[in-house]
């Protein structure tokens, strides 16, 4: 296998591709939840991989989110580094207990005696009709809490990459896995191995305005900078990649130079994620800025199902060009 | 053992040397928090304070049964766990004073004692949080192929959380080696059993999730700590979970803020007389295995301990403010 060598792969498989290397390279590793033995996960990520490990790494649990989460942070803190797989953000909440008031506590809470080495993988975001309890993008509300790090995985490199660095991290990380880019394909580096998982990504330099965004949107603002580069318009596209620690100094230091920025965030507005890292930018650019900052975020509205509602509570990249524009024409 | 009739050793003959050390270690709970709720009047310890006097039996006997590799989980309410533990009433004071000594650095307070060397993962203040995580210690265990036992504290409110039924079923589905001990004292805060569950009988829930199961009189510590042996070899010989309901009672408020307006005077007095230092007190002395100068001495002996602790605890320091956001993510290097 040569250095360069690419293979043509899909998101999954690169998700896929991480279990099994960290499956490989530590006994202690495990993966744990809703059917991702027999049944192959419910997004197919992990199929195949009871087969190759066996049903003591590959765990099918009960539908018991609290009580195999926490499970999870038992067997952390009892050595061993579980991956947690929960089938989607919204059912999460059954399991919010052990995540905010176990996971991310106990180190603090017995000052130093215990961290939580745990990762836990779930499925965000809207896109494929499955309304208000599948669908929604609660990683910005995680991203609230101490004590945990909350990763949104957009590329290929990341979704092959971030999963053994949060496992070699010693505390709980959530890593959200969009479900629109599950079917994703492209081409990645045989060889890809981990990513840092800190620090925020300029995924296409620019110079007239920087777009801040993560996870599937990342494609959607990438789809408008070509559009906008048409017309003389250069948007920087900057990648988070993790909402918690949240790397202010990436865009900041691109506002610095575009003035202008535009966030475009899944998650609902109010409270939300980006309403977050408008209040970055107020506090470390705002004597930069040439216009006043804006935000493209999901309608507030519970995930509706119909194809054409669901669209229209997305960010989508029609309302990212004609803002942009605006943004851009305006005389700041 | 009967789940209808709690089985009961109080006719037994005991050894000397080990029915003063079960005394011991009960007067050791009952006096620090005695002097616990003392400063907490005195504004030295804050927050919510959780006593377990009436329920040392449970905390003593179950402790007995454990080896030193053996982990424990426990609740709020945990004082009692952690001195039984092995944790020094000097840390524990030191903790609940906010000092940088205590246990957990001042963390954590009354209700979150932790300690690494005596594996002891809380102090868990939401009601049945901590039974998931013994269930994972557990799977940790069976997957490194150690032979440990996790014991896992809860009351009786903690059967009615969802956390309850998802763990139990859990470690019986998965063979797991954890030893569940439900500190029955009849009531969840101010709500009597009775008025939360619409089967009482606890025993018969654990039985259940096909778990092997019993009560006992957890006001006996001659009781409690045979029931616990025997459940924690069943527990290590057969790697399966068991189930046992130890019938205790808190003869003090459920925290410092708390006018117990849902039970009488008469129900607490009725059970004081049952109290697991007074009977074992009158039954040592009955059966000529405890003179008053030996009750006496045992007594000094734990107030010399106590006066210890608060004096590591006033002679603690604070933590610096700068250190305040340092283990909200581990320290590496």
């Amino acid at each position: 296998m040569s250095k360069n060598e690419m293979i043509q792969i899909t998101y999954r498989e690169a998700v896929r591709e991480a279990i099994r290397e960290a499956l490989r390279r530590d006994e202690r590793v495990f993966l744990l939840g809703e059917d991702v033995g027999r049944y192959g996960g419910c997004f197919a990520v992990s199929k195949g991989l009871l087969e190759e490990f066996g049903p003591e790494r590959i765990i099918d649990t009960p539908l018991s989110e609290s009580g195999f989460t926490g499970a999870g942070i038992g067997a952390a803190l009892g050595g061993m580094r579980p991956i947690v797989e929960i089938m989607t953000v919204n059912f999460s909440l059954l399991a919010a207990d052990q995540i905010i008031n176990n996971a991310a506590t106990f180190l603090h809470m017995s000052g130093g005696c215990f961290n939580v080495p745990l990762v836990i993988r779930m499925s965000t975001g809207g896109g494929k009709q499955l309304a208000a309890q599948h669908s929604h993008s609660l990683e910005g509300w995680y991203a609230h809490i101490p004590g945990i790090k909350v990763l949104t995985p957009a590329t290929l490199e990341d979704a092959r990459g971030m999963l053994w660095s949060a496992l070699e991290d010693p505390d709980p990380v959530l890593i959200f896995e969009h479900q629109s880019l599950l079917n994703m394909e492209g081409q990645l580096l045989a060889n890809a191995g981990a990513v840092d998982i800190d620090r925020a990504q300029i995924r296409r330099p620019g110079s007239d305005l920087s777009v801040i965004t993560y996870g599937a949107s990342l494609f959607k603002a990438l789809e408008a900078a070509e559009i906008l580069a048409g017309e003389g318009i250069e948007v920087e596209v900057i990648d988070l990649r993790a909402l918690r620690p949240l790397d202010d100094a990436t865009f900041l230091t691109s506002i610095a130079s575009t003035h202008r920025a535009l966030i475009v965030d899944e998650g609902w507005r109010s409270g939300g994620i980006s309403a977050e890292i408008c209040a970055r930018i107020m506090e470390g650019a705002f004597y930069e800025l040439d216009a006043p900052v804006e935000r493209i975020c999901g309608a507030e509205v519970p995930m509706p199902y119909a194809k054409h509602l669901e669209e229209a509570a997305m960010p989508q990249v029609e309302a990212i060009v004609t803002t942009a524009k605006r943004m851009v024409r305006s005389n700041g | 053992m009967n789940a209808k009739s709690p089985s009961s050793l109080s006719g037994a003959q005991v050894d000397r040397e080990h029915a003063h050390h079960l005394l011991h270690q009960m007067l050791r709970i009952r006096r620090f928090e005695e002097k616990s709720a003392e400063l907490y009047t005195l504004m030295k310890i804050r927050g919510f304070l959780h006593l377990c006097i009436g329920e040392e039996a449970v905390a003593v006997g179950v402790c007995e049964a454990l080896e030193p590799e053996d982990g424990v989980v426990a609740t709020y309410r945990e004082h009692g766990n952690a001195l039984a533990r092995g944790i020094s009433a000097s840390a524990i004071m030191a903790e609940m004073y906010g000092k940088q000594e205590g246990c957990s650095r001042g963390r954590g307070g009354s209700m979150h004692i932790f300690d690494d060397k005596t594996r002891f993962y809380g102090g868990n203040a939401i009601v049945g949080c901590g039974l998931p995580l013994a269930v994972g210690l557990a799977l940790a265990d069976k997957m490194q192929g150690r032979k440990r036992v996790t014991c896992c504290f809860f009351g009786d409110g903690a059967i009615a959380e969802g956390e309850f039924h998802e763990s139990m079923n859990l470690a019986a589905l998965w063979h797991l080696p954890v030893f569940f001990v439900c500190e029955n004292n009849l009531y969840a805060m101010g709500t009597a059993l009775e008025r939360a569950q619409s089967v009482t009988d606890l025993v018969r829930k654990a039985a259940s999730y096909n778990i092997a199961s019993s009560a006992v009189d957890g006001m006996d510590v001659l009781t409690v700590e045979a029931a616990a042996k025997e459940a924690v070899n069943i527990v290590r010989r057969e790697q399966e979970p068991y189930f046992l309901e130890c019938r205790t009672y808190r003869f003090r408020a459920h925290s410092m803020f708390d006018p117990e307006l849902y039970r009488s005077k008469a129900e607490v007095e009725k059970w004081k007389k049952r109290g697991p230092i007074v009977t074992l007190v009158k039954r040592l002395k009955k059966q000529g295995l405890l003179s008053d100068v030996e009750l006496e001495q045992l007594e000094q002996q734990v107030a010399r301990e106590i006066e210890e602790a608060v004096a590591f605890a006033e002679n603690g320091t604070w933590e610096p403010v700068e250190d305040l956001t340092r283990f909200v993510y581990s320290e590496r290097g």
